[in-house]
């Protein structure tokens, strides 16, 4: 049994004189969540085009499953593109029946499939309409029902749930979640990170064509981790009670919980200070309400590492 | 090779059940038949109200008596009246015009046609040959010259044209094979600019449709051009048969039920001539028995699927390069001149002289063989390895062409929003 869905490992693309990836290596685990997460521009694209065999790599190569990238692994990726789109003129039962045709997928088994997820989506009635009398929304469900009818082993989603109206993108994430429970392995390729933050368990940050950092989620909050806090006190007087707290704690104000008489602050430790030592200090200036670390989001990492990079 | 079977199957469904494809189909036609009956109609319509002649014959010798009138023209001679008098009169009546022959100074030395439209060639060759016969009779007789010796003189011998083997063939022989040459010619170029261009609309359609992406990832770029363009002929070949049997049929129930017969023009159908046509028609079925028929059908098909593949991918490339069909402009003007160069070399050139160097360099290159070789074969005289020559240059090309359309096609598809130049898709070759 294969640990890693997918490896990418030194994969470059060149357009022109305009790099599109440079010595790009993913590693993405059996069953989890991974995050490809960048701006626009990034590469993200390329890289999954390159995963899904759409256009080739300069250098670099891609396992799948522990197999080297051939043309039977198109029926083991499912990908839905950040351009949606389907045959407008075309009913939706059929053209969902020729997409899964087309990635190995016999017709009746196709059939079959189909009539589960059209029931379970609510979707029983749209078998002969077009596409193009369908609503928005209802042309997200069928994309997305193209994306997973075969079963794939890996689900690419390249900006997931952009153009999803909430509702539909909260249904959308629950099957996602679910597949995922039954071992499908997701990448979601995003540049709004905090879409995905909740639902990722690894992430690859890309810029300029560069992984600038990967790994599991929770390894890169802590090596993030920057001794911040945030802190609530219920006090007479606001403005004397934080003049009492000490400079070095680099104490700054906010309207964390917006109550009255309570005082909210963000404080940074410095290395010579113990959290311990700061509770006892700050429970010595009233009634502590509310105290926790504060973790960066992956935005945060994100602009960070990148102006590290220059 | 499934999957290329799927995609010739959708994008031939997704054509023969687009409506505007079955309007199409069936309504050209019945427009194309619907014409032919209504200019036949206007015809018979026309020569119904005569025009009216008059005819000023101040001569004495009896010219107008050479005019009689017929279903067309209604002849009305004049007697006893001046130039003016007659001039006003037929203002007055509204006649078409106005014939004045005179002999004033002795000898027939004015022949004037009045009217306030010009009228046509046919008319006005008529009238000068009729009066210059008869005036060169009495001239002759004049001359004391017997008209019976001339007559019996003259020489009426017609060239008999036979070939080699001893078949004879009739006058219209050359015209048939330039008919069918020029049909077969014609009816290529009308495949490749309407399949074409379709071809190049369910590109973009796709492309804008951003539907692509999902079918790139599914198959590779070539079987989907290969699919599209194999779909797309198939569907305008169902076309073009339903257009023949409807054709076929329409003209035979016109001529059934309405008694127009679409084929003989009535002004020919003269009795006396009946027995010649029948003659003539003979020699015209030689004619076409003797067209080189085998190598015609093989060839048109070899050369219309050669030619059609050819321009096809040409026309892939283009939709796949540009984001809409209004930016196609600047791509299709290269397409569409060699087509038209092809249809003047062959309309000119292979029917002044089939085997003339022109004729020959452009039935062997790939871009207008197919159409200038189809109007070659029916002359005949071309060697087999003429033929095999072209065709392979043809196929040959067709590899290379399809190669790089599929590259531009590759990346072009996968491009938004950019205006595409030609340095552009040279870059892309590259890629």
């Amino acid at each position: 049994m294969n640990t890693h869905t997918l490896v990418a490992s030194n994969i470059s693309k060149v357009y022109g004189n305009y790099t599109a990836l440079d010595d790009v290596s993913i590693t993405v685990p059996v069953g989890s969540v991974y995050g490809l997460l960048g701006p626009n521009g990034a590469g993200k694209t390329s890289l999954i085009r390159i995963i899904n065999q759409i256009t080739m790599p300069d250098q670099g190569q891609v396992l799948l499953n522990g197999e080297l990238l051939s043309q039977h692994h198109i029926s083991d990726i499912g990908y839905m593109p950040e351009e949606r789109g389907l045959y407008k003129s075309m009913k939706v039962g059929e053209q969902c029946i020729y997409l899964a045709q087309l990635k190995g997928l016999s017709k009746e088994e196709a059939k079959k499939r189909l009539n589960y997820w059209f029931e379970k989506l609510g979707m029983q009635g749209w078998w002969n309409k077009k596409l193009q009398e369908l609503s928005k929304g209802m042309a997200q469900k069928v994309q997305f029902i193209v994306t997973v009818l075969h079963e794939p082993k890996l689900l690419i989603f390249d900006e997931p749930f952009s153009g999803f109206d909430p509702v539909n993108a909260n249904l959308i994430k629950e099957e996602i979640l679910a597949l995922r429970d039954a071992g499908t392995t997701i990448i979601f390729s995003t540049h709004r990170m905090e879409s995905v933050e909740e639902m990722c368990d690894h992430i690859a940050l890309i810029d300029k064509g560069k992984v600038v950092l990967n790994g599991r989620l929770n390894d890169v909050k802590e090596q993030f981790r920057s001794r911040s806090y945030a802190v609530s006190i219920i006090t007479g007087n606001q403005q004397e009670t934080f003049n009492k707290l000490p400079k070095e704690l680099r104490p700054q104000r906010t309207e964390l919980r917006g109550l009255e008489r309570t005082l909210d602050v963000h404080l940074q430790l410095p290395l010579t200070w113990t959290v311990p030592q700061v509770l006892q200090l700050l429970t010595g200036l009233g009634e502590l309400t509310y105290f926790s670390e504060l973790i960066p989001s992956v935005n945060d990492i994100f602009i960070k590492t990148v102006a590290a990079h220059g | 090779m499934d999957k290329l079977w799927l995609i010739i199957k959708r994008e031939y469904l997704n054509k023969v059940r687009n409506r505007t494809f079955i309007v199409m189909t069936f309504v050209s036609p019945l427009i194309f038949v619907g014409v032919a009956l209504l200019i036949a109609w206007l015809t018979s319509l026309n020569s119904d109200t005569a025009r009216k002649v008059a005819i000023l014959d101040t001569t004495g010798q009896h010219y107008d008596e050479l005019f009689i009138s017929d279903g067309s023209i209604e002849y009305i001679p004049l007697i006893g009246v001046g130039l003016d008098a007659a001039k006003k009169a037929t203002q007055v009546a509204s006649y078409y015009g106005l014939l004045y022959i005179s002999n004033e100074n002795g000898a027939l030395d004015i022949m004037t046609f009045y009217s306030n439209d010009s009228p046509s060639m046919g008319l006005v060759r008529e009238v000068e040959s009729k009066i210059n016969k008869k005036s060169t009779d009495e001239n002759l007789l004049t001359a004391g010259i017997d008209l019976e010796v001339i007559k019996n003189a003259k020489a009426s011998k017609e060239l008999s044209l036979e070939n080699f083997t001893g078949i004879s063939t009739s006058k219209q022989s050359g015209f048939i094979k330039i008919a069918a040459g020029g049909a077969a010619g014609y009816l290529l170029m009308m495949f490749i600019i309407i399949y074409g261009n379709m071809v190049m609309r369910s590109v973009i359609e796709e492309k804008s449709n951003r539907i692509i992406e999902i079918i790139v990832s599914s198959v590779k770029p070539i079987y989907l051009m290969m699919g599209k363009i194999t779909g797309t002929s198939l569907a305008g070949i169902t076309q073009f048969a339903i257009w023949v049997i409807l054709g076929a049929m329409l003209v035979t129930a016109s001529t059934v039920f309405l008694g127009i017969d679409a084929f003989t023009n009535p002004a020919n159908a003269d009795v006396v001539n009946q027995a010649q046509d029948v003659n003539q028609m003979q020699a015209i079925a030689n004619d076409i028995a003797q067209l080189p028929l085998g190598t015609l059908v093989t060839c048109f098909f070899l050369f219309f699927i050669g030619g059609y593949f050819l321009y096809a991918s040409i026309y892939t490339a283009i939709g796949a390069a540009v984001d809409s069909e209004t930016d196609t402009q600047q791509f299709m003007f290269p397409v569409i001149i060699p087509l038209i160069l092809a249809i003047y070399v062959g309309f000119f050139s292979v029917m002044e002289n089939p085997d003339g160097t022109v004729a020959v360099i452009f039935s062997y290159i790939p871009l207008t063989s197919p159409i200038v070789m189809l109007m070659r074969i029916p002359f005949g005289g071309i060697a087999w390895w003429e033929i095999a020559i072209s065709l392979l240059l043809l196929y040959a090309s067709i590899f290379f062409v399809a190669w790089l359309a599929s590259k531009i096609y590759r990346i072009g598809i996968l491009m938004y929003g950019k205006k595409t130049t030609w340095k552009e898709l040279y870059k892309w070759l590259k890629y």
